[in-house]
């Protein structure tokens, strides 16, 4: 089975061996993916019952559970890295789990739809109605994604939560990534997605050594 | 240690054709965690399925407190089918078409493993209280025993619900190196408050029957029926929901148009537990149910590790997965999630799934599709790891 492109991207950002959590994991393809690949010691956490059947029938290592309230029962610097893919736009405190996943990952790798797409941006503009994409379809009222922004809206984020972003990739339409100044005013009118490869800002400088915030 | 070919049952086998299943008799003393020992130890248990040429394909499912050995065959004295049959057969979740499957029935129970109505070979009468009191860890002592006589080194999925999930996480703590995988269903590393109370509760209820005898009543023919009806009334509402109790009967009258004005079961809630409570006794022993509810009350795997839960699994190499019920209030979800917890925070790898139910904590008896599928998935995919 090939990975989507997009996940092959955050695949990518993985190093070999290390302890990876996937937060809102889905049917567990990525995880998967990390252990043959990568020899990662991976788990996940889901909030579909469903998917979790079907990482458990993969031998994967996965807690029903959500990220709103279930980061807080994991220990500072517990993995290596902390990935949340295409889900920080359906959590109710975004900026509560992005601390936590700065805190529970020496990195985190986060991937999220760009609401700041010009044709996002035409569609509400031209129809005055709540603009609806291939990817998030759903109707303003019965969507999980409460809480969608642009890539500018997160870079602000980031700052303001001291994540240190060090490594930005525009995400096109048909998942290919390239890399991207995460405060240019392209990518947020013509990327379809982000990737983002973050890490925690240390009290006393801004040290590169992941073992820092052990 | 002999073999013997028929466990004898404390009840008459009244199921005619009713596989009886075998038992072990050890003469091995068994040291306890009371410090007694016991001997000969009796193990009853049933096997479903074959053995491989491996040894690698073994389940052992461990029974909850007023269960036996009879899993996936009709019970020798009710002929009522097995108490798992949709979990484990041929083709199910659990299949006897490639796992060996072995349940023993529990230390200090009275389904013909040694337990309090058992013959006391020092005074030649029922134990009765001079039974020692047994911990989970005797019960999984007991069945490590059982296993070695097989010549079952490693277990490749250790599975139970409820007392049975106790004895999984008994299991994984006690023999990190024979346990592949481990399925705690329903359960907590420790006995609660409130669980306590409610044990607390039918004890007394047995022990106020004037028929108890103060555990002797085998010596004098009897049996505290009416206690133990009553213990096991209110220890069946907790293993319910209010909102499944309200929807199967709500206010319901029994075979009656109107209340009487009396004390008869006017409520078909209350004809219900009679019932449960009635046929209860026909086949268990109230010693027993004195005995296996004290061993629940003591589990607390912490205990034994300074009060750190997760230094219990330390060394466990075997795979997790912990499955709970919304609605069941006797082992809720919070209990069972601090199990995975505590898991996650040792070397053990740990899945954690909360099934959807309104049933309660019965709910791991009961019809469930989302627990079959979560338990067939995991059990194959352990399998396939383990080339079973």
């Amino acid at each position: 089975m090939t990975l989507r492109s997009d996940l092959a991207a955050i695949a990518e950002m993985i190093p070999r061996g290390s302890r990876v959590l996937d937060v809102g994991c889905g049917d567990g393809a990525l995880l998967e993916h990390l252990i043959r690949t990568k020899a990662v010691d991976g788990r996940g956490i889901e909030l579909s019952q469903q998917n979790v059947n079907a990482c458990v029938a993969r031998g994967l290592s996965v807690m029903q559970g959500d990220a709103d309230t279930d980061l807080n029962d994991y220990p500072t610097a517990a993995f290596d890295v902390a990935i949340l893919s295409q889900t920080i736009q359906a959590t109710f405190a975004p900026r509560d789990v992005l601390n936590q996943l700065l805190r529970i990952g020496r990195r985190t790798v986060i991937s999220l739809p760009n609401f700041g797409h010009w044709r996002v941006r035409l569609s509400l503009l031209v129809n005055g109605r709540m603009p609806r994409t291939k990817a998030l379809e759903f109707q303003w009222y019965d969507t999980p994604n409460i809480h969608l922004c642009t890539i500018a809206d997160f870079v602000c984020l980031a700052q303001e939560t001291d994540a240190v972003i060090e490594r930005a990739l525009a995400v096109g339409e048909s998942g290919q990534t390239r890399e991207m100044h995460a405060e240019a005013w392209g990518p947020n009118l013509f990327a379809d997605g982000a990737i983002f490869l973050l890490k925690r800002r240390t009290a006393d400088g801004d040290r590169t050594s992941p073992s820092a915030v052990s | 240690m002999a073999e013997i070919a028929n466990p004898r049952f404390l009840r008459p086998v009244t199921a005619a054709d009713a596989d009886i299943g075998q038992a072990i008799t050890f003469d091995k003393p068994l040291t306890l965690d009371c410090g007694k020992t016991l001997s000969p130890v009796t193990v009853a248990y049933m096997t479903y399925g074959r053995l491989n040429a491996a040894r690698s394909n073994t389940v052992l499912i461990c029974h909850a407190l007023t269960m036996d050995q009879f899993v996936a065959s009709a019970h020798p004295v009710t002929g009522k089918p097995g108490w798992w049959e949709d979990m484990v057969g041929p083709g199910k979740p659990i299949d006897t078409d490639r796992f060996f499957v072995v349940c023993a029935n529990v230390l200090g129970g009275c389904m013909g493993t040694t337990g309090p109505a058992e013959v006391n070979p020092a005074t030649s009468k029922p134990y009765g209280l001079d039974f020692p009191v047994v911990t989970i860890r005797d019960m999984v002592r007991a069945q490590a025993m059982l296993l070695d006589a097989l010549g079952i080194e490693t277990v490749m999925c250790v599975i139970g619900g409820s007392m049975g999930g106790m004895q999984v996480l008994q299991w994984a703590a006690t023999f990190p190196d024979r346990v592949v995988s481990a399925i705690p269903i329903a359960c907590a590393a420790r006995h609660s408050a409130q669980n306590i109370a409610f044990h607390e509760v039918g004890r007394q209820a047995i022990m106020a029957d004037p028929d108890w005898k103060g555990g002797t009543y085998q010596l004098h023919g009897t049996q505290p029926a009416k206690g133990l009806a009553v213990a096991r009334m209110a220890a069946h509402i907790t293993y319910l929901s209010e909102i499944a109790l309200q929807r199967k009967f709500g206010r319901n009258l029994q075979g009656r148009e109107h209340i009487s004005f009396g004390f008869e079961p006017d409520f078909q809630v209350e004809s219900y537990l009679r019932y449960q409570g009635m046929t209860f006794v026909d086949r268990f022993d109230a010693n027993a149910y004195l005995y296996i509810t004290r061993a629940m009350d003591y589990f607390d795997l912490a205990a034994e590790h300074d009060g750190r839960l997760a230094d219990a699994f330390q060394g466990s190499k075997a795979r997790f997965c912990i499955i709970s019920f919304t609605s069941d209030w006797l082992f809720p979800t919070s209990e069972n999630k601090l199990v995975a917890h505590a898991l996650n925070a040792s070397t053990a790898t740990v899945s954690f799934v909360e099934i959807k139910t309104d049933r309660g904590h019965d709910a791991f008896l009961l019809d469930e599709p989302e627990m079959y599928a979560t338990v067939r998935g995991f059990v194959s995919s352990v399998a396939t790891s383990v080339g079973a």
